[in-house]
C-alpha cells in the first residue's frame, strides 16, 4: 500500500465534515500558551533593546527563547494528543483589544490540531536555522540584532498561527512582513537589499489590503471576526458574499506566499542572508497564505467560484515557478522559483476543498523540512565557495563537502518525489486530489513534477557534480558542526517526515476535525498515477543529467530559446509590473505635484495677489470726507440688516 | 465647591510662561529646565485626573465649571470634558514636555530662548482651553487666539522662508476664523429666536430646532473653518509651507495637536448641532476626505523635501481622520478619535527624528541629501524606522487601530468608499518606506558621514511616544472606556445607528 489512498483504493467513499465547536479552555499545560510568543518576543526585545552589551551572549539567547518554545510545543503536542480526537481545540483569552459598537476582537489563542503541526514546525526547523545561524553569521557584526529580527519573526509567526480571530492574525501577518522586510534588508548598505526589502513590504501591501477588506466584509456579514463564531454561521450568508470574502482572502495569500499575480518580489527577497531565506522565504512565513485558505476552510466551502479561483492561481505559480528555477543560474533564485512552485502545488491542493486541504498542510510540512535543509544546504555552500551564488562556478563540490552534499542529496529526492522520501508521499497525494476534482489540475500536478525533477536534477548536478568551475582562488571545505548538525537533522527529516507524518502521525486523521475531507474512487488504481508521475520526473531527471553533467559554459549561453530568456528574466514580472503600476503611479504622482504647487497653490496665491492688489486701488476710496465715510456705513448697515433678515427667515 | 481642575491645568503652563519671563535672559539653561519643569507638571496635573474621570457617568461632561464673562450675550467661562476632550487634552500636555525637551537647541544664536519657551507655553494653555471650552464663543476667541503663538513660532524661530509661510498661515486661518465668526453671529441669532434669549452654552446650542436650510447655511461657516485648519484637501496649501519652515517642535505642536483642533471641532460642534445639515454635506466632505487620502499620499511620493513629504503623508492622514467622522458609525467615529492621538504620537516621531537628523546635517531638507543614516548612527535610524511604521500604521501600533475602525466605519456604510480608501493602505507604504530607504539605507553620504548617533536627551524625549505608540495599539482600551460612550451620545445626537450585520448578532450583544 502507497499514500494515503487506501480507502480511496479499497472503492469506499469517504465524506467528513469538520468539526466547529467553542473552544475548550486552556488548563494544564496548556495554561501557559501565551509564553509560546512571549518568549521569542520577549528575546527580540532584549536584543533589539540592549544595545552592545548583549553581544556577546545575544545570539545564544535567541537560539534559547526558540529551542525552548520548541520544547513547550512538543508538551503541548502530547497535551493536545491526549485529548478527544473532537475536542483538541484550546482556547486562551488574554485581554479586550478592540472593542466598538459590537465590533470586538479580543488577544485571544487558539490551539488546534492545524495551528499545533504550525507550531513545531516554526519552533523545530525556526531553532535549527538559529543554531545554524550561530555559524552562518559568525563574523557579521551586526549579528545580535540579526537574531533579534530572528525571533520578532518567530514571535509574529507563532501570532499569526495561534490568534483565534482575524483581526489579531493580521497583527501577526504584518508582523512577519516587518521581520521579513528587516531581514531581507540586513545588509541594508548594499542598496540592491533595501529595494528588495521595500519591494516585499509594498507587494505585500497589496495583498493585505485584500485581508483587510475581507476582514471588513467578514465582519459587516456575521457581526464577528472570531473564527469559530463565523465559520458556526459560514453558510448562511449568500454565496455572492462568501465567493467576495473568498476572493478577498486569496489576495491577501498571494501577496504573503508569492503566488501569481504577486510573486515578484519572492526573487528579490533572495538579497537576505541565507537562513533568512531557509525559515522565512521557503519554510513558513510564504506558507502563510496557505494557512490563512486552509483556516478558511468553511468559507470557500460554500463558494465553487473562490475556490476555482484559488486552483487556477496555484496551477499558474505552480508552473511559473518551476520553470523560472529552471533557468536561473542563481542557487538561491532557482530555490525561491521552486518555493513557489511548491507553494503553488499547495495552493492548488487548497483549491480543491475539502479534498486537498489536509494534503496542502501536509505538504506544507514536508516542504518546510526539506525546503529548509535545500536553502541551509546552499548556504552552506555559499559559504564554503566565498559568497558565489552562481551555480555556472560551482561543480564537484561533493568530495568537498561531503555532509552537505548528502544532505543536499536527501532533500533533493525528497522535493523530486522519489519513494519513499517526504515529498513523494504529499506529492503524489496531492496529484491523486487533483484527480478526483479535475483531470486538467491532475495533469498539471504531474507535469509539474516532470520539471521538478529537472530543475532540481540541474542544481544539484550544476553544484555537486561536474567538473569543477571554481574561480581560482576558492579553496571549498566543509562547514562547522554548528552549520552541518543542523543539516544532518534536516536531511534525515527529509528522508522520514512523509512516512513518520502519515504512518506514526497520522496527519491525515490528525487534521480531518478542522478541514473535513472527502475522497472518492479515482477511475485507476493509485499505482498507475504514481508511476506515471515518477516516470516524468525521472525523465526530467535524466534530460538535466545528461545535459549538465559536463559541458556547463562559465559564462550563461546568450543562444537560448524565448522561453530560457522570459524565465531567467522571471517571465518578466518587473518589466509588466512596471508598465502596468509603477510608471503609471510616477507619472500621476508628477501630475498631481504640478497641480498642487501651481493649480491649488497657484489659486490661493493668486488670491493672495488679487486681495493685495485691490487693496492698493481701494487705497484710493480713504479719500478722508466724512461724508464718503458715512455713505459707507448705511451701506454697511444695510448689509448686515439683509444677513440678519435671511437667517431669520426659515 | 469642586476644583475647578480644567482652569487649574491650564494656568499652570501660563504661570510657567511668566515665571519664565521673570528669570534672568542669560541663564538658557534654567530657562530650559524651568520649562521643561512646568510642562511636566502640567502632565502629571492631566494623569492625576484622567484617573478621576469617570468613564462610567452619565453626565456629557466632566470637570465642569461655568463662570459668566458677557452676560449680556449670554458668553460664558464654561469648561468641561467628555472621552474626547479628555484624551486630546492628554495628547497636547504630553507632546508639549517632550518637544520642548526635543527642542532644547532649536533656538539660534541671537534669537530670544525665553521667547520660544514661553510661546510653547501659552500654546499649550490655549490648546488645553480649546478641547475643554463647552461655551462655543469660549472656544471661537481660544481658536483665534491660538494663531498668536503659532505665528510667532514659525515667523521668529522658523526657517529661512518663514515669513511668508507664518502669513500664509495665519491668513489662511484668519479667513476661516472670520467665517466662522459670521457663522457663529447667525448662531446666536437663531437661539435668540428659538429661547428668546441668546445663548453660547454648547448644551442649549445642540437642543436648538434649527431648520434645515439656516443648518446648512451656517454649517458651512464652521465647516470651512475646520476644513482649514485640519486641514483637508483642497484648503491643505498652507500645511507644506508651514511645516516646512517651521522648528520641528512647532511642527509636531501644530500638526501634532493644533490641527486636531479642525477634526476636534467637527465631532464635537458640526455633528449634534447641525445634524441635518452634517448628513446633507456628509457625501462631499466624505469625497474631500478620500480623495485627500490618495492624493495627499500621490503627492507625498513626489516631494523631494522631507518635512513638505510629512505635511503631505499627515494631510493624507487627515483625510481618514475626517472620513472616520462624517461616516456615522461608532466605529468611523471612535477610529478618527484613536487615530487622532496615534497621529500626534507619530507626527511627533516622524518630525523629531527627522529634526534630530536634519540639526546633525546642516539643516538640509532635501531627501536626496542623505542616505546610509543606519550605518553611521543606528539609533537614529532605529528610531527613523520605528516612525516610519508608526505613520504607516503596522498593526501592533496605535496608528492601525484608528485607520482600521475608520475603515471599517467607512466599508459598513459605503463599500466602494471603504475599497477606495483601503489603497490607501499600500500608497502610506510607498512613500514612508522610500524615505526610510532614501535616509537611513545604502552607503552613507558625504553630509551624513560621521554624524553622532542620538544623545541621551533626545532619547529621552522619543522614548515616550515610542512607549505610548505601542501601549495604545496593543491595550488601547482605556482610550475606548472614555471614547465610546462621547461618540455614541454625539452619534445619538446625530440620530443614526450602526449598520446591522447580515447574519448573526454583534459581537457584543451576545
Amino acid at each position: 500500500m502507497i499514500g494515503t489512498g487506501a480507502a480511496r483504493m479499497a472503492g469506499e467513499v469517504t465524506d467528513v465534515a469538520p468539526v466547529i465547536q467553542p473552544l475548550a479552555e486552556a488548563t494544564g499545560v496548556f495554561s501557559f500558551l501565551w509564553v509560546l510568543i512571549a518568549l521569542p518576543l520577549a528575546g527580540a526585545a532584549i536584543l533589539l533593546l540592549g544595545g552592545r552589551r548583549t553581544n556577546r551572549w545575544g545570539p545564544y539567547l535567541g537560539v534559547f527563547t526558540v529551542t525552548a518554545a520548541a520544547v513547550y510545543a512538543v508538551v503541548l503536542l502530547i497535551g493536545l494528543m491526549g485529548r478527544s480526537p473532537d475536542d483538541r481545540s484550546v482556547g486562551q483569552t488574554l485581554f479586550e483589544w478592540v472593542f466598538v459598537g459590537g465590533f470586538t476582537a479580543p488577544v485571544a489563542f487558539q490551539l488546534d490540531q492545524l495551528s499545533m503541526v504550525f507550531v513545531l514546525l516554526i519552533t523545530i526547523v525556526g531553532a535549527l536555522i538559529h543554531i545554524y545561524s550561530l555559524g552562518y553569521m559568525e563574523h557579521d557584526p551586526d549579528r545580535r540584532k540579526f537574531f533579534g529580527f530572528l525571533n520578532l519573526f518567530i514571535a509574529s509567526m507563532l501570532l499569526l498561527v495561534l490568534a483565534d480571530n482575524y483581526l489579531l492574525l493580521y497583527v501577526g501577518w504584518e508582523g512577519v512582513g516587518l521581520a521579513s522586510y528587516l531581514l531581507i534588508g540586513f545588509w541594508q548598505w548594499k542598496p540592491s537589499a533595501a529595494a528588495a526589502a521595500k519591494k516585499a513590504f509594498v507587494m505585500n501591501r497589496i495583498g493585505d489590503v485584500g485581508l483587510s477588506l475581507a476582514i471588513m466584509l467578514i465582519f459587516v456579514t456575521f457581526g464577528t471576526v472570531v473564527f469559530d463564531e463565523v465559520f458556526a454561521v459560514a453558510g448562511e450568508a449568500s454565496e455572492s458574499t462568501l465567493t467576495w470574502i473568498g476572493l478577498l482572502l486569496l489576495l491577501a495569500a498571494a501577496g504573503k506566499s508569492a503566488q501569481f499575480p504577486l510573486q515578484a518580489w519572492l526573487l528579490d527577497a533572495m538579497e537576505g542572508p541565507t537562513p533568512v531565506s531557509a525559515l522565512i522565504h521557503a519554510a513558513t512565513m510564504v506558507t502563510a497564505g496557505v494557512y490563512l485558505i486552509v483556516r478558511s476552510n468553511a468559507i470557500y466551502d460554500a463558494t465553487v467560484f473562490a475556490l476555482t479561483v484559488v486552483l487556477v492561481i496555484g496551477v499558474i505559480t505552480m508552473f511559473l515557478g518551476a520553470i523560472i528555477a529552471s533557468a536561473k543560474d542563481d542557487i538561491k533564485k532557482s530555490l525561491a522559483g521552486s518555493t513557489m512552485s511548491q507553494i503553488g502545488y499547495m495552493v492548488l491542493a487548497a483549491g480543491l476543498g475539502p479534498v486537498g486541504y489536509v494534503f496542502a498542510i501536509f505538504h506544507l510540512l514536508t516542504h518546510g523540512v526539506f525546503k529548509a535543509n535545500l536553502f541551509l544546504g546552499a548556504g552552506s555552500v555559499i559559504h564554503a565557495m566565498n559568497n558565489q551564488q552562481d551555480m555556472r562556478r560551482y561543480g564537484a563540490l561533493r568530495a568537498a563537502m561531503m555532509i552537505t552534499f548528502l544532505s543536499f542529496a536527501a532533500a533533493t529526492l525528497a522535493i523530486m518525489g522519489i519513494p519513499p522520501f517526504s515529498g513523494f508521499w504529499s506529492k503524489d497525494d496531492i496529484i491523486h486530489a487533483a484527480f478526483e476534482v479535475s483531470i486538467v489540475a491532475g495533469i498539471a500536478g504531474m507535469l509539474a513534477a516532470g520539471i521538478t525533477g529537472f530543475y532540481m536534477t540541474r542544481m544539484f548536478t550544476m553544484t555537486f557534480l561536474g567538473k569543477a568551475r571554481w574561480e581560482d582562488d576558492q579553496h571549498p571545505h566543509e562547514s562547522k558542526p554548528v552549520m552541518t548538525i543542523p543539516l544532518i537533522i534536516l536531511g534525515i527529516g527529509s528522508v522520514f517526515t512523509g512516512m513518520a507524518l502519515l504512518f506514526w502521525g497520522d496527519i491525515v486523521g490528525w487534521l480531518v476535525p478542522v478541514t473535513g475531507l472527502k475522497q472518492t474512487p479515482l477511475p485507476l488504481p493509485t499505482i498507475v498515477y504514481e508511476v506515471i508521475t515518477l516516470v516524468l520526473v525521472l525523465a526530467g531527471a535524466a534530460i538535466a543529467y545528461v545535459k549538465y553533467r559536463k559541458d556547463v559554459a562559465v559564462e550563461a549561453p546568450q543562444d537560448v530559446n524565448f522561453l530560457t530568456r522570459a524565465a531567467r528574466n522571471s517571465m518578466y514580472d518587473d518589466a509588466i509590473n512596471n508598465v502596468l503600476v509603477v510608471q503609471p503611479t510616477y507619472s500621476v504622482t508628477r501630475a498631481l505635484v504640478g497641480v498642487d504647487n501651481r493649480g491649488i497653490d497657484g489659486i490661493v496665491n493668486g488670491i493672495a495677489a488679487f486681495v493685495a492688489g485691490s487693496g492698493n486701488r481701494l487705497r484710493r476710496w480713504q479719500t478722508g470726507f466724512a461724508r464718503s465715510y458715512a455713505l459707507a456705513m448705511v451701506g454697511g448697515a444695510v448689509l448686515v440688516l439683509v444677513v440678519l433678515a435671511v437667517v431669520r427667515l426659515p | 465647591m469642586t476644583l475647578p481642575l480644567l482652569t487649574i491645568l491650564g494656568v499652570i503652563p501660563l504661570v510657567g510662561a511668566l515665571v519664565l519671563l521673570a528669570l534672568p535672559k542669560g541663564n538658557a539653561r534654567l530657562i530650559k529646565q524651568v520649562a521643561l519643569a512646568f510642562s511636566i507638571a502640567a502632565l502629571v496635573f492631566t494623569v492625576f485626573m484622567g484617573l478621576q474621570f469617570d468613564a462610567d457617568s452619565t453626565a456629557a461632561f466632566q470637570f465642569v465649571e461655568s463662570y459668566p464673562w458677557i452676560p449680556a450675550f449670554g458668553i460664558s467661562y464654561s469648561l468641561g470634558v467628555d472621552g474626547i476632550g479628555l484624551v486630546l487634552v492628554a495628547l497636547a500636555t504630553t507632546l508639549v514636555p517632550v518637544t520642548i525637551l526635543a527642542g532644547w537647541n532649536d533656538v539660534e544664536d541671537g534669537r530670544s530662548v525665553k521667547g520660544y519657551f514661553a510661546l510653547i507655553l501659552v500654546l499649550e494653555t490655549l490648546m488645553i482651553g480649546v478641547f475643554s471650552a463647552t461655551d462655543v464663543f469660549l472656544f471661537y476667541v481660544l481658536f483665534e487666539v491660538m494663531l498668536i503663538p503659532i505665528y510667532f513660532l514659525i515667523g521668529r524661530y522658523g526657517g529661512p522662508n518663514r515669513a511668508y509661510a507664518a502669513v500664509k498661515f495665519l491668513i489662511y486661518s484668519l479667513v476661516g476664523g472670520l467665517i466662522m465668526l459670521a457663522a457663529l453671529i447667525g448662531l446666536y441669532i437663531v437661539s435668540v429666536d428659538q429661547l428668546g434669549q441668546g445663548t453660547f452654552d454648547f448644551a442649549s446650542l445642540v437642543g436648538l430646532d434649527i431648520d434645515p436650510t439656516t443648518q446648512k447655511i451656517l454649517f458651512l461657516g464652521f465647516f470651512i473653518a475646520f476644513a482649514i485648519k485640519a486641514p483637508l484637501w483642497p484648503f491643505h496649501t498652507w500645511l507644506p509651507d508651514a511645516a516646512k519652515e517651521a522648528t520641528p517642535a512647532t511642527s509636531v505642536l501644530l500638526i501634532g495637536v493644533l490641527d486636531k483642533v479642525g477634526t476636534f471641532g467637527m465631532i464635537r460642534y458640526l455633528l449634534p448641532i447641525f445634524p441635518t445639515a452634517s448628513e446633507f454635506y456628509a457625501p462631499v466632505i466624505i469625497a474631500m476626505a478620500v480623495i485627500g487620502i490618495i492624493y495627499g499620499a500621490l503627492v507625498a511620493f513626489g516631494q523631494t523635501d522631507m518635512k513638505r513629504l510629512f505635511a503631505y503623508s499627515s494631510m493624507s492622514h487627515f483625510g481618514f481622520i475626517a472620513l472616520g467622522i462624517f461616516v456615522f458609525t461608532s466605529w468611523g467615529a471612535t477610529g478618527s478619535v484613536v487615530y487622532m492621538l496615534a497621529h500626534g504620537l507619530s507626527t511627533a516621531a516622524i518630525f523629531l527624528t527627522a529634526g534630530f537628523l536634519m540639526q546633525r546635517a546642516g539643516g538640509l531638507g532635501a531627501i536626496a541629501a542623505y542616505g546610509g543614516v543606519n550605518k553611521v548612527a543606528p539609533v537614529l535610524a532605529g528610531f527613523l524606522l520605528f516612525a516610519t511604521m508608526s505613520s504607516l500604521a503596522l498593526p501592533g501600533l496605535a496608528s492601525f487601530v484608528g485607520e482600521f475602525l475608520v475603515l471599517l466605519g467607512t466599508f459598513s456604510r459605503y463599500v466602494v468608499v471603504g475599497v477606495i480608501a483601503s489603497i490607501g493602505i499600500v500608497l502610506t507604504a510607498v512613500y514612508a518606506l522610500r524615505y526610510y530607504q532614501k535616509v537611513a539605507t545604502g552607503p552613507p553620504s558625504p553630509h551624513v558621514e560621521g554624524i553622532p548617533d542620538l544623545r541621551g536627551r533626545e532619547i529621552t524625549a522619543l522614548v515616550p511616544i515610542v512607549l505610548l505608540t505601542i501601549v495604545l495599539g496593543v491595550y488601547p482600551a482605556p482610550v475606548f472606556d472614555v471614547v465610546n460612550p462621547a461618540v455614541e451620545r454625539t452619534l445619538e445626537v446625530v440620530g443614526v445607528t450602526d449598520p446591522v450585520p447580515t447574519i448573526g448578532v454583534l459581537g457584543g450583544e451576545q
